[in-house]
């Protein structure tokens, strides 16, 4: 059974293709998977019965010869995806018992390319977080090991999403990223997590939380991994008006090409007081390894990323506050009666919305309110084009942009909570790239002295997912990281 | 040109602004799928757009960008080229997202102009501050249940423009006639319905009244005035309510009011402690609205004639009253029936018997324009019997109600019925000489001096001709033979 | 620093979130704490920079006028904490 669980999905596709598995076996190592790990927190609801018939239904695909291209791979989805008749709560009370009479596209062409739905994974309260500890249904667990007997935290906002992958209860899972919500907990938990170009994946039936900064991306044990993955959940959607129209492409080719010749940036702004010396270890060691595989390294300056933090707890909150307006106890979701319409609308949100999330609301409508407008909201505006213009400098002279995915590894379950501020600065590294717009991929590279996975993350220019698989892949060989964390549901390497 | 009103003190000048949402003529709505059309049961027109459920997204109608720049040409306004559409927010039961989507910074159409015509003849000239596209919301029922309301969501996303005008107006007819002649350029566009009934066109009116050359005073919004009527009812109150307040030593307040339609009243809007802040900004959903000249002159090119480039024809070239053509011009179809009547023949002549004798007709039958029995072409057939003297306008009377009876051609009732004018000279002739030498005594008297008879000769000889021969002729004739 | 309660009230207010008196007090300077944070950013020159909302460099996309939606009453209803027939149902509203 863990033989199976060891897969990559690539290795599990190519068995599936030459019949040495069964759709179904690998559903049921799954599965059983899912139950061995169920103090992880991962799954908020489990659809197997769903899951079953869909590894069914991939088996005969492979006997009649037109298995799609995920056919029987068992794929856990953060609870912000829409799923028809399976409720997505985005792990908040409002949304307790939504049942959603509509299928996310990108769910949708994962289904079609016959993935098989694990279930819906935990996250936080509408992707609004850093360690999964806003979610209604309680944090997902980092499956490596405890520091003084304390859980560690799977990151977040997509924590279970990183969690299931590094844990085996997930061969892949889907998650989203507005401020670092995949690379983070991905690197937290020592797997690959891409962040794709603003524009790469519909938006379309994902719980919205900042639609200028929201990306679905994936969560695998591998880079080809993410590259499979990726080409199925990538494409123009005429329902998002903000997705790209640009055709299909396999990314998989992309993933062996030499990356001999390419210009690594190294931003020196990157080296912020606080990162941990192994971190920064980690860095160097990231360069070392693309400059013997060919490439060249080169120092470049991204001047205002010290802004790019308190630039996005403008614009984050500042949509969020309106894109949550919605929940209002009146259409779907949770409704606390009172006498007028006000007061049930301020006792449903109170009730509905947790803490974090309710700042955030509050931060955006301060920050959009008369008078305030024009210090905070458009001001972050302007910074947020310098941001995006550096990036647009620097890659005038570099290929990919090397950096380290977080500042710090998993910290424990608590730490954090008590202070907001602390917790932003989890994203230091990350949220740039979604002001930007920029793909970035975290890959994992190294253990802390603690013995707590670290990740090197890779940026590149809009839609040039595939050179950050071709050096994410690089590193990846180099670093021959060892998944192996101390709650897993069995060996997975 | 100011009008002013006097009151106690003195002298006093209205200024008016008006805000009008129209409703964009479009199969669907302005940024999803569902159907636009007015009355389907609750909550049917609706999408999951519509209903803001989680992660749904607008898409813009491409159809309703076109109505918009083409109601911006008929407004001889700026076009722009790149607009955005932001997020007005606030908190309403029948507004599902928390936030319309409208155009606040950058409107989609920029300044213009609408030309009124006044009951003296005047033109005034009328402003446009700006156009631009939002989302209608749905409908709030407040009267189905003593403690709840109830929600139909058929309106939320319906493509409205809201058309701003400057404070240009200085009286309540000015403000009706800006209204009628906006409706009227906005049906003849095809770009809204004008039907201020079901609310398809609505007014908000901006007034407030200063002494003359003073600064402006301070203004009161009245929301949602759906007829002509009302909108000149409620500036009227407003106009004097405002007045007798500051006349009183009162000041008045910037405020909403409601119009109630029974009293002809307005009043302030109650609760609402917490002045609103829309925190405008862009919608994050969308990508500015871009289009490029070609698209506009497209639009240009197909542009119909307007009122007042039709009206400037009928008058100059063809040769019609100011009053007649205003009657001609109120609807773009009543233009176009006398068009086509009119085409090739005496534009004068068909003119009068379209605004006497067929909206006489239509208006007793009770029927619109376009469900006339009698079609443009056939009005076109009746007026060439009477130009080239077939029949006289007294029988083309009594054809015309035939025609309207049977919808058949003036030509064919005439034969039918063998009403052909008779113009044969010595036809005439001989029925002259009958009636002479039946009333010897008058023409003796005639003669003798007494010229009023000569209308008596003319009676009895139509008579004779059971009205069909050419008075023309008859008259003609007849002096000739009692002249001798 | 700490934003003043009586706007902490105005936004909440705005928000339709209902803040109790102990929270504010909480919320207060919480809110002032990342607010404080956030005025960093006045750190930066900024003039004559046009603002960015969007990254996306495409045009808008336009739709064709078909009605290609709607009539999907119970899917609408379907959720609905409280509905009457075909209606969705609020506390009466006073205008």
């Amino acid at each position: 059974m863990s033989d199976l669980l060891k897969m990559t999905a690539t290795e599990a596709r190519n068995s599936l293709l030459k019949k040495e598995i069964s759709s179904v076996e690998l559903l049921n190592a799954y599965q059983n998977a899912m139950e061995k790990t169920e103090a992880l927190n991962n799954y908020v609801t489990p659809t197997l019965d769903a899951a079953k018939q869909m590894a069914v239904n991939a088996d005969k695909a492979y006997a009649q010869g037109n298995a799609g291209p995920l056919a029987g791979l068992p794929i856990g989805v953060k609870d912000l995806f829409c799923t028809k008749d399976i409720e997505t709560t985005a792990c908040s009370a409002i949304l307790k018992g939504f049942l959603p009479s509509y299928e996310s596209t990108v769910t949708s062409n994962i289904w079609h390319s016959g993935g098989v739905m694990l279930g819906k994974l935990n996250c936080d309260e509408f992707a609004m977080g850093s360690s999964n500890e806003t979610s209604i249904f309680g944090p997902a667990v980092n499956p490596w090991s405890k520091i003084d007997g304390i859980d560690l935290s799977s990151g977040g906002s997509s924590g279970g999403s990183a969690s299931s992958v590094a844990a085996g209860s997930a061969l892949m899972s889907l998650g989203t990223d507005t401020g670092g919500s995949i690379r983070q907990p991905a690197a937290f938990c020592g797997v690959v997590g891409l962040k794709p170009t603003y524009g790469r994946c519909s938006r379309w039936g994902i719980v919205a939380f900042a639609s200028s900064l929201d990306q679905a991306g994936p969560f695998t044990r591998t880079v080809e991994d993410s590259a499979l993955i990726f080409s199925v959940m990538a494409g123009h959607d005429p329902k998002d008006s903000t997705s790209a129209s640009l055709g299909y492409t396999n990314f998989s080719e992309a993933v062996k090409s030499n990356i001999e010749g390419l210009r690594i940036g190294i931003p020196a702004e990157y080296n912020v007081d606080g990162m941990d010396i192994e971190i920064s270890d980690l860095w160097k060691k990231g360069r070392a390894w693309l400059e013997q595989a060919g490439a060249k390294i080169v120092d470049i300056n991204l001047p205002h990323t010290k802004y790019a933090l308190p630039c996005y707890y403008i614009i984050a909150p500042a949509e969020a506050s309106s894109n949550l307006a919605r929940y209002d106890g009146i259409r779907y979701g949770k409704r606390i009666e009172a006498e007028t319409l006000d007061a049930m609308y301020e006792a449903t949100r109170a009730d509905g919305f947790g803490e974090e999330v309710q700042r955030r609301i509050l931060i955006g409508t301060y920050a959009l309110s008369a008078g305030y407008y024009d210090a905070y909201y458009l001001k972050a505006q302007q910074v947020r084009r310098l941001i995006k213009e550096d990036f647009e400098k620097a890659f005038n002279d570099v290929d990919v942009i090397l950096t380290p995915t977080t500042p710090t590894p998993a910290f424990p379950l608590g730490a954090e909570v008590s202070d907001p501020i602390t917790m932003y600065l989890n994203d230091v590294f990350t949220v740039p790239a979604n002001l930007a717009g920029l793909p970035g991929i975290s890959v994992p590279a190294g253990l802390s002295n603690q013995g707590l996975p670290l990740g090197l993350q890779l940026l590149a220019p809009p839609f040039e997912e595939g050179r950050l698989f071709s050096v994410a892949n690089a590193i990846e060989k180099q670093a021959e990281f060892l998944l192996a964390p101390a709650r897993a549901a069995g060996d997975l390497q | 040109m100011s009008i002013l009103v006097s009151g106690r003190t003195g002298d006093w000048e209205i200024v008016i602004g008006m805000e009008v949402h129209a409703q964009v003529v479009s199969n669907s709505k302005l940024f999803s799928g569902s159907s636009a059309v007015f009355g389907a049961s609750p909550n049917n027109h609706v999408s999951l757009v519509d209903a803001a459920m989680p992660g749904m997204l607008p898409v813009i109608n491409g159809q309703c960008v076109k109505q918009a720049v083409l109601t911006g040409l008929g407004l001889n306004a700026k076009i722009n080229k790149f607009s955005v559409f932001d997020r007005k927010n606030y908190f309403y039961a029948d507004l599902p997202q928390g936030y319309q989507i409208s155009q606040f910074k950058h409107p989609i159409v920029g300044e213009g102009e609408v030309q009124i015509e006044l009951s003296d003849g005047n033109i005034h000239k009328v402003g446009i501050e700006r156009l631009h596209l939002e989302q209608d919301a749905g409908k709030s029922l407040h009267d189905q249940h003593p403690s709840k309301s109830y929600i139909d969501l058929n309106r939320s996303g319906v493509a409205l423009m809201e058309i701003v005008s400057k404070p240009e107006m200085h009286s309540a007819e000015q403000a009706a006639a800006y209204i009628k002649k906006l409706r009227s350029i906005l049906r003849y566009l095809g770009t809204c319905d004008g039907n201020m009934e079901e609310g398809s066109l609505r007014a908000d009116v901006n007034v407030s009244v200063r002494k003359p050359g003073e600064a402006l005073g301070t203004r009161t919004e009245t929301k949602n005035l759906n007829s002509v009527r009302f909108i000149m009812q409620a500036i009227e109150f407003e106009v004097h309510r405002q007045i007798e307040l500051i006349e009183d030593g009162g000041e008045v307040i910037q405020e909403t009011r409601l119009f109630d339609t029974a009293t002809g009243m307005t009043r302030t809007m109650r609760g609402k402690e917490d002045a609103h802040d829309y925190r405008y900004f862009p919608d994050p959903d969308l990508l500015p609205l871009t289009f490029d000249d070609a698209f506009i002159e497209e639009l240009k090119d197909g542009m119909p004639e307007l009122p007042d480039e039709i009206k400037n024809r009928m008058v100059n070239e063809y040769g019609l009253s100011s009053y007649d053509a205003n009657v001609l011009i109120e609807e773009r179809e009543t233009a176009l029936f006398y068009e086509l009547a009119s085409d090739g023949r005496d534009r004068k002549i068909t003119a009068n018997w379209m605004s006497v004798e067929l909206f006489g007709a239509l208006n007793k039958a009770g029927i619109e324009l376009a469900q006339s029995p009698v079609k443009p072409k056939q009005l076109g057939g009746l007026v060439d019997l009477i130009s080239d003297g077939s029949i006289s306008g007294k029988i083309a009377k009594e054809v015309f109600s035939a025609m309207f009876e049977t919808g058949k051609d003036a030509k064919v009732i005439v034969e039918e019925r063998g009403l052909k004018q008779v113009s044969d000279e010595s036809a005439i002739i001989s029925m002259i000489d009958e009636v002479l030498a039946a009333n010897l005594d008058k023409v003796d008297e005639y003669r003798g001096g007494k010229e009023k008879l000569f209308g008596f000769f003319v009676g009895q000889v139509m008579k004779a001709s059971k009205g069909q021969a050419n008075p023309g002729m008859v008259n003609q004739l007849l002096k000739q033979k009692l002249d001798i | 620093m700490s934003v003043d309660k009586n706007v902490v009230k105005k936004i909440s207010r705005l928000a339709r979130i209902h803040v109790s008196e102990e929270r504010s007090e909480m919320l207060s300077s919480d809110l002032g704490n990342i607010l404080n944070w956030i005025e960093q950013l006045e750190e930066v020159n900024t003039d004559g920079v046009e603002p960015l909302s969007g990254v996306n460099e495409h045009p808008l996309a336009w739709r064709d006028d078909t009605v290609t939606d709607g009539d999907i009453t119970d899917k609408v209803l379907k959720n609905a904490p409280e509905k009457a027939g075909e209606f969705f149902v609020v506390p009466k509203v006073i205008e």
